[in-house]
């Protein structure tokens, strides 16, 4: 079968799952949902998963992007799971900032910090 | 035009598809005009994020409904201190005090409508026409600081 080509790069580390995005600008709406639904399926194949979402590389980021990790966080919460996000460019944080969801959001500067706080 | 020009006015306009490589290219060529004015990285995000959510609000909800081939009208003025970024979609029009504030703790959980307050966070002004299909941008260049170009 035919598959779209991964927008992600996935680890696993301990317990974790470990997402990366591929894309430096993540702006364009199809890709977008394609991140969605793979994130999607990491969250569904573990009962109480543990997710790193780290932003290492990437340069831009639009509304639906942040409107996709809002959905990400409301289905980690559904499962119980844990979710955090680390390496956002300052700029980038910025956003964060003036939606007030780093008020949502468990943020850490690195991957490494992140990985220390899931319970 | 001669890339050491900061003194006159770069201007366009351009009928875009609803495909990304239609907007990446229109972005491009803004994004390329600010340069050539002596805007600094910051400015270039600030206005590529406005420019990005403008267009998106314009083909997600202004289009909403209508063929996928419709486009949407982009105009650019950039000078050396100031530029304006219109954006007209050929929609119904919509009333932009109507869109809840997505950062009241109750709406901080929606997935959507974080668009337009980020083109108003970043840019100087945001104006719209009374039908509401056309989104006029305003952007003054901020004040060098000192020790930087």
């Amino acid at each position: 079968m035919a598959t779209e080509a991964s927008r992600l790069r996935v680890k696993k580390v301990g317990d974790v799952t470990q997402v990366e995005f591929i894309d430096r600008n993540i702006l364009d709406e199809a890709n977008i949902q394609l991140i969605g639904e793979e994130i999607t399926s990491i969250i569904e194949a573990s009962p109480r998963p543990k997710l790193l979402i780290s932003f290492t590389n990437v340069d831009h980021l639009s509304s639906a992007a942040l409107g996709t990790l809002i959905t990400v966080n409301n289905r980690v919460k559904q499962a119980s799971g844990q979710l955090r996000l680390s390496d956002i460019d300052p700029q980038i944080y910025e956003v964060f900032v003036i939606t007030k969801l780093n008020k949502l959001f468990e943020i850490h500067e690195t991957a490494a910090d992140a990985l220390k706080s899931f319970k | 035009m001669n890339p050491r020009d900061q003194t006159t006015q770069d201007s366009g306009r351009v009928e875009i598809s609803h495909q990304r490589d239609q907007i990446d290219g229109a972005v491009k060529v803004v994004l390329e005009a600010l340069t050539r004015h002596g805007y600094t990285e910051s400015s270039r995000f600030a206005v590529r994020l406005a420019l990005e959510e403008g267009l998106a609000n314009a083909f997600r909800h202004g289009h909403k409904g209508m063929a996928a081939h419709e486009t949407v009208l982009l105009e650019w003025s950039v000078g050396p201190a100031d530029l304006t970024l219109t954006i007209e979609d050929r929609g119904p029009g919509f009333d932009p005090a109507a869109v809840p504030d997505p950062t009241l703790d109750a709406n901080l959980e929606l997935p959507s409508g974080r668009g337009l307050m980020l083109m108003k966070a970043y840019m100087t002004s945001v104006t719209f026409n009374p039908k509401g299909n056309r989104v006029t941008m305003k952007y003054a260049k901020p004040p060098a600081k000192a020790g930087k170009k």
